[in-house]
């Protein structure tokens, strides 16, 4: 092979390892989180704001459980011990799901008050609530899970078996993200076009006196998609976790690009969801990415760059998942796949 | 019994005011005068936040949880208008900064208008992307100038030196220009989008206000602004202060000894410098937020604020009757914005320190958000109380919950690790227990304490 | 005693009061219509028939039985069917999933029904695949007839079925009703286009104010010269 081939594999080496895997493993994480907040806003009708927090709880969850399983040396080798606490903890985050619809949301569906306005404000007051013991009872400070970082194939060792100066890894964290969000998207997809209770909670989405007219317990339906946003929030924080660590904070703050990420796909759309959710991790990311060694492998001597050639600072990177929902609130208000009516109420 | 039942919903307001008074009075007596007028002062800040927002949620219905990003608005203003001007810095990268700025406003204007003109979408991007690398070339050129001089104190342009009372104008004036162009894009859309794109936005400022160190400094906060009242030391300087203090402890220190009397009266006058600069500051905050209040009552049952309300309680009857209803709440949504950012000036005015981090956007939004469910929504005399409640309970419910820990560890033998464990934590408590209020009163006294009287049913 | 009954019927929006002792009737393989000025009561007739709205007094019988104390949807499980004035069909669902959600009470096989729903509306069999949103007015009404019948009721309950559609598929409309109550349904409709529907009614109730102002069968209420110059414009 010729030099400048290399260079150019190099070069694609490069943004594998720094841009598209993490871009593919952060975008399937937010939409995990915005696939939930998009059942809520569908069956619910408001947005969720207590979805970071409710990540952070369904993790908090996960973290104790495992934590216990390793006490006791319940664990499996090249298994993160995290994903065997997923079941228990999905019990559990089913159960507080369940309590703070039976507890705060039930009543206003009863006395049918303005769903939106209401739900929004108490989400906001279950996200504070949530945020409270989440802190309570793991600390704000940051920290990993049980047991550490593993890798389907290190830097080293891709290296080594390409020859190439330039390496790939890829981490079991950054695998298992993109295989389970696949395996549940794709259950979600087959569950609401295949199954009756599916196809009943869509109607419901749809149109609800016709779905009461219909048959449908409305009761039923929501505790469906109650257990459904746990599934989706417990297993996106937890991939979260897994990849980046857990902070509070920084669960709490999530609920920003997801909610781009549900706007900019077009509110109440579930493809629209998953794609928006890609959309706002790759701009995140190759935004933010320094381009410098990728242009040294690609362009002539001459026209190396100097500067870290970053199109916006990486302090920013949280900033622009807000920015492309300005902009696309601007331009095209239904989002990209044409969500639910937005205009008025 | 009944008669007592009328007496009170006449007088709910009166009531709840002097309990409100006797529990700050019943802390200034046990704890310290300064921290009552601390919390006092916080209050009243909090309390022209919550009134702008009742403005906003209580008269049209407008769901903002931008408001810390107005609030760093008015806090920006104030560093901009009072501190001095950094020469050394403009004479480095000011007007390479200007021209990068200018250059930024072209490339937007040039892209608009040739996309109004029907110009070739891609051609646009074009012209875009290569107006922006050169902008952001330099930009980032003229911020590393200004943030090489001298970066431990200033490493930032400096504001314009003026008084400080001037800011807080200015900081209504920011937010209210912020709100303008927030509103246009998002009024008229669901309550949701409203909701998330002022908290986007929000967040967007904040970021630009932490991580551009050139213009306020960012992350390095910046310290010693100037005040609109007197420094404690020139204070203790004073004589007419010496002396009132004197007289007020003259029984006491007339017992003792020469030296031990002016070492007393030394310590008694700093207290008193303390106390004395907090209240000019609780004077001049509470004459602002009465002035808001007057105003924004005349406004409530003018013709317009008639219009407003019934507006806000029967949206389709109105639009029907042909009322602009965008433009209404255009206007509520600047106005509301307005009174945030002067509160967001005088929060920083008071602190006298510029911290960036300290406006964290969900939790200090959510703060007001209570204050004005619980005072009652659409009663700016509620939103007042309830500010009061809540930043008191907010601020008192760390120490009181401690001490409710320490209470039960009377009972049990030291070192116990879940009670060190609860003392560590307890304080994230205050957060289970604002999401706890909020929901209480949302379900079963939806009106708040104070409930609006005229709400048009 | 008719099949189903609404005997003196008192009800209100809130304080707003909006029937006074109103009583419809129908039978089975009998076409009802219920006209009426604009605000006279007659949807919300059609509410309290089927539990969405409880009358302050008065009865609803159903087949001998009293069923004023049942929810909406014991009713349509013993039997009434519905079909709104709008908002009729489930829009970003399948022709054929629109039919199999009106069908979502039963516990037993519901293909037969739906092929008996495509025998009476041929053109929806040919759609079933498309999303009920992007048919036309005509075919989406007969999704929601189709919706209706899916539980097999003996009663179907029609709310304005050609409120805002052309003269010709108003005509489609009324044929596809008449095809429903030849079927051996009873049939109670509330209707804006007066005249067309009480030629084709076995049975009119006029309904001002909330009370019965005329009865008669479809015939002789055309034919009353009070209700031609009061509601059918002379």
């Amino acid at each position: 092979m010729t030099s400048e081939s290399i260079d150019i594999i190099n070069a694609f080496a490069l943004l594998t390892n720094f841009v598209i895997l993490p871009a593919l493993s952060y975008g399937s994480q937010l939409a995990l989180g915005a696939l939930a907040v998009t059942l809520v806003y569908s069956i619910l009708r408001f947005s969720n704001f207590a979805q970071g927090d409710s990540m952070a709880f369904g993790t908090m969850l996960v973290i104790l459980i495992s934590g216990y399983m390793i006490s006791r040396g319940w664990t499996i080798t090249g298994v993160p011990t995290a994903l065997l606490a997923i079941p228990m903890a999905l019990i559990g985050m089913s159960i507080y799901l369940l309590t703070m619809d039976r507890l705060v949301y039930r009543h206003y569906r009863r006395i049918k008050a303005k769903q939106n306005i209401i739900g929004i404000t108490a989400s906001i007051g279950i996200m504070f609530v949530t945020g409270g013991i989440v802190r309570f009872v793991l600390g704000a400070s940051a920290q990993r899970f049980g047991d550490g970082e593993r890798f389907i194939f290190s830097v080293r060792e891709f290296k080594a078996f390409t020859g190439l100066e330039q390496g790939i890894a890829l981490k079991t964290s950054q695998f298992l993200t993109i295989t389970i969000a696949l395996l549940l998207v794709s259950f979600l997809f087959y569950f609401l076009q295949k199954t009756k209770t599916g196809k009943a909670m869509r109607a419901y989405s749809d149109n609800e006196e016709l779905a009461l007219l219909s048959g449908i317990d409305p009761d039923k339906v929501v505790q469906i998609t109650w257990l459904l946003v746990a599934l989706f929030t417990t297993i996106a924080g937890t991939l979260y976790g897994l990849d980046k660590g857990f902070a509070p904070q920084q669960y709490h703050l999530l609920l920003l690009p997801i909610f781009a990420s549900v706007i900019v796909g077009g509110i109440g759309s579930p493809i629209g969801a998953i794609a928006g959710a890609f959309l706002v991790a790759f701009s995140e990311i190759l935004l933010t990415y320094a381009y410098k060694k990728f242009l040294i492998y690609l362009l002539p001597l001459s026209m190396h760059p100097t500067s870290l050639v970053q199109l916006i600072g990486t302090e920013y990177k949280y900033a622009i998942s807000f920015v492309i929902l300005v902009i696309v609130l601007l331009i095209r208000p239904t989002g990209l796949f044409k969500g639910k009516v937005i205009v008025g109420e | 019994m009944n008669n007592l039942n009328t007496f009170w919903q006449a007088n709910k307001a009166i009531a709840c005011f002097t309990i409100m008074g006797l529990i700050l009075l019943f802390v200034g007596l046990n704890q310290s005068w300064a921290l009552v007028l601390g919390i006092i002062n916080l209050s009243l800040i909090s309390a022209i936040m919550a009134l702008g927002v009742n403005i906003q949620w209580g008269y049209a219905g407008l769901f903002n949880v931008g408001i810390m990003g107005f609030a760093a608005l008015g806090g920006v203003s104030v560093v901009l208008i009072a501190q001095q001007p950094v020469t050394e810095a403009i004479d480095a990268g000011g007007m390479k900064m200007l021209f990068a700025l200018i250059l930024g406003v072209a490339t937007i204007a040039a892209g608009v208008l040739l996309n109004r003109r029907g110009v070739n979408k891609w051609l646009v991007s074009v012209i875009v992307v290569i107006g922006y690398l050169f902008t952001r070339y330099y930009f980032s050129e003229a911020a590393d100038l200004i943030e090489k001089v001298d970066p431990a104190i200033t490493g930032y342009l400096g504001g314009f030196g003026l008084p400080v009372a001037f800011s807080w104008v200015v900081g209504g004036l920011a937010a209210a220009g912020a709100a303008w162009w927030i509103g246009k894009i998002t009024l008229g859309l669901r309550t949701d989008y409203l909701a998330i794109a002022t908290l986007g936005i929000s967040e967007i400022i904040l970021y630009v206000i932490k991580n551009e160190d050139w213009f306020v400094r960012g992350l390095k906060n910046v310290y010693g602004l100037p005040r609109p009242v007197p420094y404690e030391v020139d204070m203790q300087k004073s004589e007419w202060l010496q002396n009132i203090v004197a007289w007020i402890h003259r029984s006491e220190l007339q017992l003792l000894s020469q030296s031990d009397q002016i070492d007393k009266l030394g310590d008694y006058v700093r207290g008193a410098s303390v106390v004395f600069v907090k209240l000019s500051y609780s004077g001049l905050i509470l004459l602002i937020l009465v002035a808001f209040i007057l105003l924004s009552n005349l406004a409530l049952n003018s013709p317009w604020g008639r219009k407003v309300r019934a507006i806000r309680d029967n949206e389709v009857a109105a639009s029907a009757m042909g009322k602009n209803i965008k433009r209404q709440h255009l206007q509520i949504f600047v106005l509301g914005s307005a009174i945030v950012g002067v509160a967001g000036a005088l929060l920083v005015t008071y602190d006298g320190i510029f911290i960036p981090t300290a406006y964290q956007p969900l939790r200090f939004t959510f703060l007001i958000w209570v204050m004005v469910i619980l005072g009652g929504s659409g009663n700016n005399l509620g939103s007042v109380l309830g500010a009061f409640i809540i930043w008191f309970i907010w601020i008192q419910s760390g120490p009181m919950g401690l001490w409710v820990v320490e209470m039960l560890g009377n009972y049990i033998q030291e070192g116990n690790a879940p009670l060190e464990f609860i003392e560590n934590r307890v304080h994230y408590l205050r957060l289970v227990f604002m999401g706890t209020i909020l929901l209480l009163i949302m379900r079963f006294s939806p009106g708040g304490i104070l409930p609006e009287k005229n709400k048009e049913l | 005693m008719a099949y189903l009954e609404g005997k003196n019927l008192v009800a209100s929006y809130g304080v707003v009061p909006i029937l006074h002792e109103c009583s419809v009737e129908v039978e089975k393989g009998e076409l009802a219509v219920i006209v009426g000025p604009n605000g006279a009561g007659k949807s919300t007739v059609m509410r309290v028939l089927l539990g969405m709205l409880e009358a302050t007094s008065g009865s609803v019988k159903f087949d001998g039985k009293d069923i004023s104390m049942l929810s909406t949807q014991e009713r349509i499980n013993h039997g009434l069917a519905f079909v709104p004035q709008s908002k009729n069909v489930f829009p970003s669902m399948t022709v054929e999933e629109n039919l199999q959600m009106g069908g979502f009470i039963r516990k037993d096989d519901i293909s037969k029904t739906i092929d008996e729903v495509y025998e009476l509306f041929p053109i929806l069999h040919e759609k079933r695949k498309q999303l009920a949103e992007q048919l036309s007015g005509g075919q989406r009404q007969q999704v929601a007839f189709g919706r209706a019948m899916m539980t097999r009721p003996s009663v179907m309950l029609l709310d304005e079925p050609t409120a805002g559609v052309s003269p010709i598929v108003m005509d489609e409309i009324f044929s596809n009703i008449l095809d429903v109550r030849n079927a051996g349904m009873a049939v109670l409709m509330v209707e804006q286009n007066a005249q067309q529907a009480l030629n084709i009614a076995d049975k009119g109730y006029v309904l001002v104010s909330g009370r019965n102002e005329h009865t008669g069968t479809g015939k002789e209420l055309i034919n009353n010269p009070e209700v031609r110059k009061k509601f059918l414009g002379g």
